[in-house]
């Protein structure tokens, strides 16, 4: 075989690589134009920001969840698990009245403990990650309804916590802190998939979970790490759902750990793990956002959204499929 | 195609073969099975019996040849189509439904219905039980699967397979994972089977199994047929030297007197649950050490024992003179062992990641930087100097692995290891699945490495590549140790002796 094919081959490679993002982000514009034409409310900045703001909460879930999808793995506990953390928030804040920023750490350490669980019991006791986040799922759905009473928990005492999401970054317009905590998310995990020895391995678990052990790489202590650390954005998401509406609800929650895997999905993160990006997880929440909007702004009945959504995620994998069998 | 009147056979395959991309599997094979007769196939591994049973049974299509049954040409178009012609084959690995009962398994796609849309599990247990009285078997036909021993389980495949009205019956290895007297059950069903419309095709490795129970033998060896004769009066050495039968020329063998150098890995007493049974062995700094044997002889379980990748039962491994515990991979690694794994795409490379991941996989803890960044100016270093080093044909060290040749991707996987900086390496089918150029190369850098003072442990199916690398030569049988040659008294016809020493006694020859 001759260098020049291998090179061509590899060319060929790249290009279809990138191929899903390119289109993510193509019908990303695409959804955007057609929205700024149809109504003349979209392109208002207001609206956009009001995308951004709702694209924060479900986004973070994404985020973090993108490294545990990359592995091969699932996790289904995010939605209930940031509902859990929200509560406990509550429950630090106003409960037990620690002050603000230890309530916050404190809140999202337990999301980090969350994810650990959920290593532990994926890696250690070798459950079907599917099974171990559904577990994990109903436990959280049930604990933050027990520990809250089953009644919102209000945060009397540190009035600043609705900061966190809603100051503003821009005297006069509205550009919220939380908005400004996703992008420096989007930022970190970024570099933490692309360029540190986490991101390596959580790749080659993906790709080859086998090989990767057998060349001593300590795959189960990883897949706890990785878990735990996918928790840590399920904790700073719950902080930010809190904040957003000064009080820690504790239902709700539900549901939206499939929005946050279908941003990844779309985003073009295959559910079979060793392929993925920040990138392609933003593009997928900001369409999943700009949809949900878009629909809204031009008063398409609400029942409908979700069956868009539902339909851009069956094109979207298959699309990554059509991608895979050519390559 | 009844020849001199006489009557035809039960089966005939008139010139037979097959290729599979890279390979002559089969080439022009001629088979013949009379009507009431047990006919044993033989061969050393890929002499091409599994293939052939493949053909028989309908799973693979010949690129050209004849099949006859009864004198009648026939082509056989599928797995189905063979059971409809009366050819049942039992697979080594068997085909049953753990969670389904016998009487289920063994009617599994023509059940009995009522009315045409409800099955009748009475009606479907009485068939059953009427099958197992015909045969004289001892089976209750709604026991799970799951609750029979290995043995038992084979004997319902047989009775599956004897429920289509079989005439042709071929079993693969089928005492594999049998006790004698569980041995002695089987052969019985087998001679109850064999009648004047009826015959058996048998493939075995075990010489003492094949003088109790075939009447005649056909060697096969690198996918050619070599001979046929009547068991009774062969003695046992002239098979073994029909299916080992090529020349190895002299200058194939290692130029170099085996390595005395320290030792270095030492192993003693190693036994796993399933296969492996007290094995020990030394093995030195400069040396190659090849283990021969039989498919399932329990070589790869060896390694995978060592590595810490399987559990072991019992035993202790000593490296540079001190017990070591290891118990996982990461250990081993750790320790300076690096296993190579024969199958090199499941176990061994990451196909959808690049050269330089793949490369410092191992090692990648010595590429991180504060806070877990990694340095990928160092990573692209390493990559290149063994891309160099091993002469690995790439583009670039950011090419996918898949996009690389087998070779290639093996030399990845040795990249990956001594970058981790091992003493030992494992090599378990260093060359399979690698074209006849690129092996030349990579036994080259198994010398190389060998002389720069690695040791190496190399398993190989392939007589003439264990002959031609080792220094010393270790032969497996059924999990046991059976005999360590130096390479100058070792010959295919020893070696091949010794890996069907099936007895359990079984003395160990130190050479």
């Amino acid at each position: 075989m001759s260098t020049t094919t291998v090179q061509r081959r590899s060319l060929v490679t790249n290009l279809r690589g990138s191929l899903q993002q390119v289109l993510a982000a193509a019908s990303l514009i695409l959804i955007f134009i057609f929205f700024s034409i149809a109504s003349p409310y979209f392109l208002l900045p207001a609206n956009l920001i009001g995308i951004l703001t709702a694209a924060t909460v479900t986004g973070i879930l994404a985020l973090g969840t993108t490294f545990v999808i990359i592995t091969g793995g699932i996790d289904l506990s995010i939605g209930t698990g940031m509902v859990l953390c929200a509560v406990m928030a509550g429950v630090f804040l106003t409960y037990w009245g620690w002050p603000l920023w230890a309530g916050v750490i404190g809140a999202i350490l337990f999301g980090g403990l969350i994810g650990f669980v959920n290593g532990v019991a994926i890696s250690v006791f070798g459950l079907p990650p599917f099974i171990a986040t559904l577990g994990m799922m109903l436990v959280t759905a049930g604990l933050a309804l027990v520990i809250s009473g089953t009644k919102p928990i209000y945060f009397k005492s540190t009035p600043d916590f609705q900061n966190i999401m809603n100051l503003s970054l821009i005297p006069g317009a509205r550009f919220p802190l939380g908005v400004g905590i996703f992008i420096v998310l989007m930022v970190v995990s970024a570099l933490i998939l692309g360029r540190t020895i986490v991101g390596r391995y959580a790749f080659s678990i993906g790709s080859n979970e086998a090989a990767t052990a057998l060349s001593g790489v300590n795959v189960r202590r990883w897949k706890i790490f990785i878990y735990s650390f996918a928790g840590l954005f399920v904790g700073i998401a719950g902080v930010l759902a809190a904040s957003r509406l000064s009080s820690a609800q504790p239902t709700g929650g539900q549901g939206l750990e499939l929005q946050a895997i279908a941003a990844v999905v779309i985003g073009g993160t295959s559910l079979q793990g060793g392929r993925g990006s920040i990138v392609g997880t933003v593009i997928g929440s900001l369409i999943v956002a700009v949809l949900t909007n878009g629909l809204r702004v031009t008063a398409v009945p609400q029942e409908w959204q979700s069956v868009v959504v539902g339909c851009v995620i069956l094109v979207a994998v298959y699309l990554d499929m059509l991608r895979r069998k050519g390559a | 195609m009844t020849k001199d009147g006489a009557q035809p056979a039960l089966l005939q395959v008139v010139g037979a073969s097959k290729s599979f991309p890279g390979v002559q599997a089969l080439d022009n094979v001629h088979l013949d099975l009379r009507h009431g007769e047990v006919l044993a196939v033989v061969g050393e591994n890929g002499a091409g019996k599994s293939t052939l049973m493949k053909l028989l049974s309908g799973i693979y299509q010949p690129d050209s040849g004849e099949f006859f049954l009864n004198g009648e040409q026939i082509h056989i178009a599928s797995p189905r189509h063979a059971q409809e012609l009366g050819i049942s084959v039992i697979h080594q690995e068997f085909n049953l439904m753990p969670d389904l009962t016998i009487a289920q398994n063994i009617f599994i796609g023509r059940e009995p219905r009522v009315a045409r849309l409800f099955l009748s599990d009475r009606e479907l247990n009485r068939k059953a039980q009427e099958l197992f009285d015909r045969l004289g078997l001892a089976l209750d036909p709604t026991s799970l699967v799951s609750e029979l021993t290995v043995a038992r389980q084979q004997i319902v495949e047989i009775a599956k397979a004897l429920s289509y009205n079989a005439r042709v019956l071929i079993m693969d290895e089928p005492t594999a994972a049998l006790n004698d007297v569980e041995v002695e059950t089987l052969f019985g069903l087998i001679r109850r089977f064999t009648t004047p419309t009826t015959g058996v095709i048998y493939i075995s490795h075990r010489m003492q199994e094949l003088r109790a129970i075939s009447d005649r033998i056909t060697v096969l060896r690198d996918g050619q047929y070599v001979d046929t004769f009547d068991t009774a009066p062969t003695p046992v050495s002239h098979v073994i030297s029909l299916m080992v039968g090529r020349k190895i020329t002299g200058e194939q063998r290692p130029a170099t007197a085996p390595a005395v150098g320290e030792t270095v890995l030492s192993v003693t007493g190693l036994s796993t649950k399933g296969l492996i049974k007290d094995v020990s062995f030394d093995l030195h700094k400069g040396e190659i050490l090849g283990f021969a044997g039989l498919m399932g002889a329990g070589r790869t379980e060896i390694a995978r024992a060592i590595v810490g990748a399987d559990r072991s039962e019992s035993g202790t491994i000593t490296l540079h003179g001190k017990k070591v515990s290891i118990a996982n991979p990461a250990d081993a690694a750790r320790l300076g062992i690096g296993y190579l794994s024969e199958d090199r795409k499941r176990f061994g490379v990451l196909l959808e990641r690049n050269v330089k991941e793949n490369v410092v996989l191992a090692s990648l803890v010595d590429y991180v930087a504060a806070l877990g960044f990694i340095n990928d100016r160092r990573i692209e270093q390493t990559a290149k100097s063994y891309v160099s080093t091993l002469r690995i044909k790439t583009p670039s060290t950011s090419q996918l692995v898949k996009n690389l040749s087998g070779g290639n991707q093996q030399k990845v996987v040795i990249a990956k290891w001594l970058a981790r900086d091992c003493d030992v390496l494992i090599f378990d089918e260093p060359t399979r699945g690698i074209d006849v150029g690129a092996k030349d190369e990579i036994y080259a850098l198994l010398n190389e490495l060998a002389a720069q003072g690695k040791a190496i442990i190399m398993i190989s199916s392939e007589l003439p590549e264990v002959l031609r690398l080792s220094h010393r030569i270790a032969v497996m049988c059924e999990g046991r140790l059976t005999a360590i040659f130096d390479n100058a008294e070792a010959t295919q016809e020893n070696i091949m002796d010794y890996a069907t020493r099936f007895s359990a006694e079984g003395t160990v020859k130190q050479g």
